[in-house]
């Protein structure tokens, strides 16, 4: 008996040495390659791993449906949202003439625009869903820029790997990666369907990133900062819904 | 290749200690597997169902829109008006969490299973039908013996009736890639690469509605199928599946 169990034991140990190299081997690879969401570790990390990292592999450059204007909703939804702080409610009462959007970070030129700013910039109209992680959805039209031309302006650095993008609402800031930054479809949108964008549906700016769940577009955008590193941030797991437990990721 | 010593005195230990085990270790691994994913599935998606216990047919569909169909129950958001006083708290930041894990497991060891089915032959052998089965008669038979509650006989200890493979055909081969295909249709990264995915379905609310009614067959097949190993002797065939063991001690 000792001899099969020694034998089982040297050969076991030699798989799982070989395992754990692998695994190591597998994680830089990973991380070098963009596949490990910063909420990678933990007892659901495996899961959100292996999703994103097919998802990467598998939908990078692909398109978020789009829709006809016939499959516009009508009335669309508008999800609850914080009560008003006072500054906002004093920008609003100037028409939001004085709403600046600043970017900063990993960026040759620090950059602040207003709104005209953001209005001169090419536009961009596309008919798409918002799929709230409750369940349920909408299509409206929504017209902006495309986020990479914010990020163009400013010059983002090669070195960058994320964009972090925060709200006027306290404690509501979210990121993504580059291939959803520079991708055509993420719109800094400030009008939908037929008029300027509604305060409930985030107006006067926000960031509409279709390929992910609702909770991924940001309302009342006020600031973006390129980074290449999410540790620091808030609890270090990319978000702010990701420090209260909801996934970084959300193309689930 | 010549026997060592070892190799016969294991072989002998074997033979000695009792027939083949009625349920291959693959199987028997799988089958808990799969449960305990389907119990986490089951949890969490009750959870998420719980942020918005409404359902919809077609693309889309919100508190605005008429739902086909919706539960009596208390939710975990305030936008959903149910008629209670109060607000459930918001659990689906681990559910989701737990679910899109859960559902990694599923596939994975699903995975296994069936490359282990079609290699092993476990499919051919014990899930299809035998040539004697396949005949209306033998189907209304099985079925008769099954209304009638006709406790199974001693050789159905050791293979599976014709009703009990059809089920088990339809939960592997139909139920399951149904729940993944809905489940998928769902993600707003995959229909951006497939969007057949969901257009098959006509729209994400049906998938949504779809998996949703899956589960319910799934709980009833569970259900059915606990009653049913009660009914042919619960602790010897839940010992068969756990050590493969399925001998009649008092026999023996």
């Amino acid at each position: 008996m000792s001899g099969i169990s020694r034998r089982t034991l040297i050969t076991r140990g030699l798989a799982a040495a070989a395992g754990l190299a692998g695994l190591a081997v597998a994680d830089r690879i990973a991380d070098r390659y963009g596949l490990l969401p910063p909420d990678g570790g933990g007892v659901y990390g495996p899961g959100e791993t292996l999703t994103y990292a097919v998802h990467r592999l598998l939908t990078r450059h692909s398109f978020a449906r789009e829709f006809s204007r016939s499959q516009i909703s009508n009335p669309p939804f508008a999800n609850e949202t914080e009560r008003p702080t006072d500054a906002f409610k004093r920008l609003q009462a100037g028409g939001f003439r004085d709403w600046t959007l600043s970017v900063d970070g990993l960026v040759a030129r620090p950059t602040s625009l207003s709104m005209d700013d953001v209005r001169r910039l090419p536009v961009r109209n596309q008919i798409t869903q918002v799929i709230c992680e409750e369940g349920w959805s909408y299509v409206a039209e929504w017209i902006g820029t495309p986020l990479v031309e914010v990020l163009n302006l400013a010059g983002w650095l090669p070195r960058a790997r994320y964009v972090v993008y925060f709200s006027s609402e306290p404690d509501t800031w979210e990121s993504i990666d580059m291939a959803d930054a520079l991708h055509p479809q993420t719109l800094v949108t400030y009008a939908m369907n037929d008029g300027d964008l509604p305060v409930p549906f985030g107006g006067p700016l926000r960031l509409r990133v279709p390929r992910q769940l609702g909770y991924k577009s940001v309302k009342y955008l006020t600031r973006l900062t390129v980074t290449d590193d999410l540790k620091r941030l808030g609890k270090g797991h990319g978000s702010a819904s990701a420090d209260a437990g909801y996934a970084w990721y959300a193309g689930i | 290749m010549a026997d060592t010593a070892l190799d016969m005195h294991s072989r002998v230990a074997v033979a000695a200690s009792s027939d083949p085990p009625r349920h291959h270790v693959i199987v028997r691994v799988t089958h808990w597997v799969t449960a305990l994913s389907c119990l986490a599935l089951l949890v969490s998606g009750t959870e998420i169902v719980i942020s918005h216990p409404r359902f919809y047919w077609g693309e889309n569909g919100n508190v605005l829109t008429p739902a086909l169909f919706s539960f009596p129950i208390p939710s975990s958001r305030a936008t959903v008006s149910t008629g209670y006083g109060y607000v459930l708290p918001d659990q689906n930041g681990w559910s989701r969490y737990l679910h899109f894990e859960a559902a990694w497991v599923l596939v994975l060891i699903g995975a296994l299973y069936l490359i282990f089915g079609l290699v092993s032959g476990h499919f051919r052998r014990e899930l299809f039908p035998g040539a004697a089965d396949r005949s209306w008669p033998a189907l209304s038979r099985s079925l008769r013996d099954h209304l009638r509650f006709t406790r199974p006989r001693e050789e159905e200890a050791w293979s599976y009736n014709v009703l009990q493979r059809l089920t088990y055909l339809g939960v592997v081969f139909v139920l399951f890639p149904l729940f993944i295909w809905t489940g998928l249709a769902m993600s707003p990264a995959v229909t951006s690469a497939m969007p057949g995915v969901v257009t098959a379905f006509g729209g994400r609310q049906t998938a949504r509605t779809l998996h949703f009614l899956l589960t319910v067959l799934l709980v009833v097949f569970v259900l059915i199928h606990i009653g049913m190993v009660w009914l042919a002797g619960f602790r010897r065939r839940v010992t068969a599946m756990i050590t493969g063991d399925a001998a009649d001690r008092k026999s023996v």
